[in-house]
This record gives C-alpha cells, sequence and structure tokens, in this order.
C-alpha cells in the first residue's frame, strides 16, 4: 500500500489520512520535513503561534527489513530559537514503527481551544485523542514509563519535558529508546516548544498489524543493504570493536583536545586540561570499574555501530544514557568541569527536563562568562537545572538558551550563529566547520555539514583544518550529502565509512533506489541533497534572513583562540559563495 | 632528545601501562622520524591513522624535535 500523509488538527481534534501529492513522493525523512514546511508555514509566522506546524517524517528505508542503523526519524518546523526552518533527528523506536504503520509523514496543525493537553495514540486504526492529564508537568523518565504501562506492545513514546510545555526555546523532543529511557532526542532548535504549542505532551505510536513498507524493488534494496552492511562492518571506526562501538561519539573528547580545537571555558581556549577526565575512554572505564552500565549500546532496534552508552552511578546501577560527545563536552569542558558524574546528573536532567544538551551547557557557560557562577563550579551548574525545574526567572531565562542568557547577564562572548549555539568544534581551529556552522539553513549545527571528517580524522580525504583554503566547497559538498542521509532514515554515522568505501557509498543509493523504486545511484546524492538545501534556504529567505545571518560571531574575528593562536579569518565573500547557487548571484 | 608520545582510543591496547592521555616519555636520537617512535613504541602502522605534533597534523616521515608532544591516533569520529 502506498504511504500515505496523517494530518492532525488540534483545533478540532480531528484528523485524516491524505494521499502524498505527487510533488512531495520523491521525499522522505529531512526532505520531506523541510518541503511541507516551506510550503505549508507561513515564514514570517510567529513559532509559537496558530501557524506554525510540527512535521514527522521516518526516512526512506526506514521501516524495511535489515536495512543498518536506519531508525532516524525527521523532525521539522519553524524554530523559535533560530527564527528560521529546521529540522532536528532522533534516534529511537519512532522512525521504524511510523513507517510500519505505513505513513510518510505525520502533520500536526492547530492549538485545542479548551488549552487542555493531549496524548496521542497512532496505532493502525487511526488517531485517539486522550487527556495528558496523567502525564503533566512530569519529567520524560516518569513519562515513558507510565505511558509503557498503559499502552500495549512497547510502543514508541514521542515526547516533551516540562520545558516543552513551558514552550522554552530549548525544549527539545524526546524519543524513548529500546531499554524506553528518554535521551534519544531531536534537541537543536526548540521543536519541543513548537509541539508544546500545538497541545502535545506525547504521542504513542503502535505500529502492531500495520501495513509496513512496500519495497519497489527487492534484489536491488538487498544488494544496496549488503554493500552498506559490508561497508559499516569493515571500517575500523565503525565496525564491532571500533572506536565508535567501544567508546562512542565521545572518542573525539581527547582529539580535538590534541587539536587545539576543543571549545572551553565559553569558546575562550582550544584546550581543556581535564578532557581526558570526562572522555570517551573514562566513560568506558567507568562502565568496567563500576560493573554496571554499557558501551555499545545501540539507540534503536537494527543498529550495526551502536555507539550509545549506558553511564553507571557509583554504585553500578544504569543511571542515563547517553554520555556522547557533544554532551560531555557541553556539560563538562565548556563549563571547566572535568568530573563525569555531574556531567551525567546534567545529562539526567536534560533529559528529563526536555532540554536539548547542547543548548544546556552553552547556556550554563555563558552563564558563568557573566560572572554568575564559576567556571567548574560543577554543584551550582548542577543546582541551576532545579532552577529551570521550578520556572523560576532565572530557570525561565535559561530554558531559553545562549542568546537569552547572553542578553540577560551581559555577555559579549555569544557563540551562536542565527540564535543557535555552537557545538563542541571550535571554528577558529577548524575552519571547515564555521563555514557549515554560519551558512547552514539550521543555524550553528555541526551535523549540518561534518568537515571534521577530513579536517581533523582524516576520513573522505585529508584537509588542513586551519587554512582557509577550499572551505566553502567542502562545507557545501558535506551539506548536501548530509541533507540526503538525513532523508534515508540512516543514521548520518554511516557517512564515515561510505566516505572511504565507494561500494558502501553506491550501496546507501541502490537501497534507497530499491525501497522508492526512484532512480538514483551515488552520483545524484549530493545534487538531491542541494535540492534539499535550497528549499530551506529559500523559506529562511522568505522568513527575513540575509547573508548577515550566515556570520560567525564578532568576538571570534579579534579573539585569539589558544593554543594555536588563530581569530576567524574566512571571508564574508568567501562565506555567501556557499549557497550563490541559490540566490543566483 | 626527548619526546611525549600519546595515545588514545583503540590504539591504548599497546600502551595499557599508561593513564587515558598520559604521555610516555621517551629519549630518541635526533632525526628520528614519526614513523620510526611509532615502531619504537609498538604500534602497528595500519592502525594509526592520524598523527598530531604539538597540536598540529604532522607526516609520519617527519623528524620529530626536542619536547615535542606527539599523538597517535586511530580511526576516529563522532559528532
Amino acid at each position: 500500500m502506498a504511504k500515505q500523509i496523517l494530518r492532525i488538527n488540534m483545533t478540532d481534534l480531528s484528523y485524516k489520512y491524505e494521499k502524498v501529492p505527487s510533488r512531495w513522493a520523491k521525499w522522505a525523512g529531512r526532505g520531506l520535513t523541510s518541503a511541507i514546511v516551506a510550503e505549508e508555514v507561513e515564514p514570517t509566522c510567529h513559532p509559537l503561534g496558530p501557524s506554525n506546524k510540527l512535521v514527522i517524517a521516518p526516512g526512506w528505508v526506514s521501516g524495511t527489513p535489515a536495512a543498518p542503523s536506519s531508525g532516524r526519524t525527521s523532525f521539522g518546523g519553524k524554530s523559535p530559537l533560530t527564527g528560521g526552518i529546521k529540522e532536528s533527528n532522533a534516534g529511537g523506536l519512532s522512525s521504524q514503527k511510523i513507517a510500519k504503520l505505513g505513513l510518510a509523514a505525520v502533520i500536526i496543525e492547530g492549538a485545542p481551544k479548551d488549552g487542555k493537553w493531549y496524548t496521542l495514540v497512532l496505532t493502525k486504526d487511526g488517531v485517539k485523542f486522550e487527556s495528558a492529564d496523567n502525564i503533566l508537568g512530569k519529567g520524560m523518565y516518569d513519562v515513558d514509563k507510565i505511558l509503557w504501562a498503559k499502552y500495549p506492545n512497547e510502543p514508541a513514546i514521542i515526547g516533551i519535558g516540562p520545558v516543552g510545555e513551558k514552550k522554552l526555546s530549548n525544549a527539545g523532543i524526546s524519543v524513548n529508546d529500546p531499554e524506553n529511557k528518554p535521551g534519544r532526542y531531536a534537541g537543536r532548535g526548540g521543536l519541543g516548544a513548537v509541539m508544546g504549542a500545538r497541545g502535545i505532551k506525547a504521542l504513542v505510536v503502535d505500529d502492531t498489524g500495520g501495513p509496513g513498507v512496500d519495497i519497489a524493488d527487492m534484489d536491488l534494496f538487498k544488494t544496496g543493504r549488503k554493500k552498506l552492511t559490508d561497508a559499516i562492518t569493515a571500517h575500523d571506526l565503525t565496525k564491532p570493536g571500533g572506536a565508535l562501538n567501544s567508546y562512542g561519539t565521545n572518542v573525539l573528547m581527547n582529539i580535538l583536545n590534541e587539536a587545539g580545537g576543543l571549545p572551553t571555558r565559553n569558546f575562550s581556549a582550544g584546550y581543556f586540561e581535564g578532557a581526558s577526565k570526562i572522555s570517551g575512554e573514562m566513560v568506558a572505564e567507568m562502565v568496567e570499574k563500576r560493573a554496571g552500565g554499557m558501551t555499545g549500546h545501540g539507540c534503536h532496534p537494527g543498529c550495526v555501530i551502536k555507539c550509545s552508552n549506558i553511564y553507571p552511578d557509583q554504585e553500578g546501577n544504569d543511571f542515563v544514557s547517553c554520555v556522547e560527545y557533544e554532551t560531555a563536552w557541553a556539560l563538562g569542558t565548556n563549563c571547566g568541569i572535568d568530573d563525569l558524574d555531574y556531567v551525567a546528573k546534567m545529562t539526567y536532567q536534560c533529559n528529563d527536563l526536555g532540554l536539548d544538551t547542547i543548548e544546556a551547557g552553552n547556556t550554563i557557560a555563558v552563564y558563568m562568562d557573566g560572572g554568575a557562577l564559576e567556571f567548574g563550579d560543577k554543584q551550582g551548574a548542577l543546582g541551576l537545572f532545579d532552577e529551570i525545574r521550578k520556572m523560576s526567572p532565572l530557570g525561565r531565562i535559561l530554558g531559553q538558551g545562549v542568546e537569552a542568557t547572553a542578553k540577560a547577564f551581559g555577555v559579549h562572548r555569544v557563540p551562536t550563529v542565527k540564535g543557535q549555539s555552537m557545538p563542541a568544534y571550535e571554528p577558529r581551529a577548524v575552519k571547515g566547520i564555521g563555514v557549515t556552522y554560519a551558512t547552514s539553513p539550521m543555524g550553528a549545527d555541526h551535523t549540518a555539514g561534518y568537515t571534521i571528517a577530513p579536517e581533523i580524522v582524516s576520513v573522505g580525504g585529508k584537509v588542513d583544518p586551519l587554512s582557509d583554503e577550499g572551505k566553502s566547497e567542502l562545507s557545501l559538498t558535506f551539506q548536501a550529502a548530509t541533507a540526503f542521509i538525513d532523508s534515508t532514515g540512516y543514521c548520518l554515522f554511516i557517512a564515515f565509512p561510505i566516505l572511504d568505501i565507494p561500494e558502501g557509498w553506491a550501496g546507501m543509493a541502490e537501497s534507497v533506489a530499491g525501497v522508492t523504486g526512484l532512480d538514483l545511484s551515488g552520483d545524484d546524492v549530493v545534487p538531491i541533497g542541494k535540492e534539499i538545501l535550497k528549499i530551506e534556504r529559500d523559506f529562511n529567505t522568505r522568513a527575513g534572513f540575509t547573508a548577515e545571518d550566515d556570520r560567525p560571531p564578532e568576538f571570534m574575528r579579534y579573539e585569539q583562540l589558544p593554543p594555536h593562536n588563530e581569530v576567524w579569518t574566512i571571508t564574508d565573500q568567501a562565506l555567501d559563495e556557499v549557497f550563490s547557487w541559490v540566490n543566483g548571484k | 632528545m626527548k619526546v611525549e608520545v600519546r595515545v588514545f582510543a583503540t590504539l591504548r591496547r599497546y600502551l595499557p601501562e599508561l593513564g587515558i592521555s598520559e604521555p610516555k616519555l621517551l629519549e630518541v636520537p635526533e632525526g628520528t622520524t614519526l614513523d620510526e617512535i611509532r615502531e619504537i613504541v609498538g604500534l602497528p602502522a595500519k592502525e594509526v591513522k592520524v598523527i598530531m605534533v604539538n597540536h598540529l597534523q604532522a607526516d609520519p616521515e617527519n623528524p620529530a624535535h626536542d619536547g615535542d608532544r606527539i599523538t597517535y591516533i586511530p580511526a576516529v569520529a563522532g559528532g
């Protein structure tokens, strides 16, 4: 059966199934959420008002048998944090279940007239609108537990914490993992607030008896799937027992430190003396020493990379998943905190309250930079989450993210682009990633065009991180390839092996062609990705963005970053070249 | 001359006596290359993907200098 669009109207609590219009038929995942948002959401609307929508879409291959690491769900809407288009994707249980219900996308619009909160239950029989009174005000750990106890078949739970209920701009959307814990977040850009503005606390997705996913050409799908799986399991980085499987993404903490590109104490240095104490190697040591938790944890069924972890508490009990690189960096390094237990406690708070860990850590760092707290004050940092939970005036400011906090505390060192704060790579020490931060339609986002691969770790080529040369083209190529992969349902980390192993790259494209019947090969990945970027850039232009929004923050132009003592040197003209093909300049 | 050698991630199993980010202190003759130092500390060439010296990328054939901070890195990435 052909996939359908499920349109849910929260104003009159109704829903309908629609045919996928031919103009959207080629899209899935990010490509589809962005196409729908660009067409149906007024770009100048208020992100929390009635004109915004929340769009949810699995990828092309999600829900197909044994497609490796294919559990990403895309969430789209207009971002309260950036004011632009937003696609944020997450692992967990939701992607495969939504796909197996025969859905290309779920579009949620309107808001309840009575101001009540709802839990939406999606099954093969349709949508039930149930009161969310039993979970309102609760953190995501309780929400997931209560909803699994209430509903059968271990459903996917897509939910928001208290921060999303209050519609603060750093609210993420949680998806439960295979152990029914929160921690797989579509974290960036405040889409949790967009979900809250629709009056929805949680979506329960049960695919039991659903039609499943049609596969147009099973032989081609199987051929592509095998090539891709072989590449993932052969590459030193992604194979079983490789770096990602053994240490998770936080294997990068020491590496970026060695490269002098680890943003430290609110982007005032590129080297942190305490990095090793909160690194992936230390997570693995804690798991072994405390005989609890685990490394090599899969965030969704069918993952063959398994880069997640479960961090144990001091008694060896499973405590929180997942202490990944960005999280340990944001809540640790960037706040001058080198205590892994405190990083884990703050991660738990983010997961429970419904906060993006990157923005949350950066917010605390900016608060510290404003003199309200000493860098390294781990007790003080942890205490800030109580303020957010209480929704005190301070907590509400912090829940709005970096730019609001910087204004409230008089800080000029504000590491944001388009209102969204930078992740764990310093643009002054790794220039290509700075181009991605500056020009991505999503705001500062490392996953949008991960030039770190060739600039730091020699994956997909080798490029000097400190050089300005060729970085516009490098960033664009990575941004385009990423937009494609974000549409597949595959985890972005498949990019690492297939950048080095051409058969894997071809296999990815063939598996998509096999499922969809689209005529595409590996050569089409970047052109199709550029089509998606164009849709997103057009939306932002209509929302009022100009070239001036494609700039890194001013302080990076005059504050030298140790140890390289570099400033940002890439010209505005070079930044404008990245998307000149969209604007026709 | 004296150099500091650090190894990370999956390469740590070849120098298990070192704590995380703890350097191995070596005394080697002037002109010893980074590849020769790799051999001395017992790291297989095929498992070393990146070499850094004093926070900058370096090539295996480069000679080391007195006081260098040398880091051998396997295939890593993340995000």
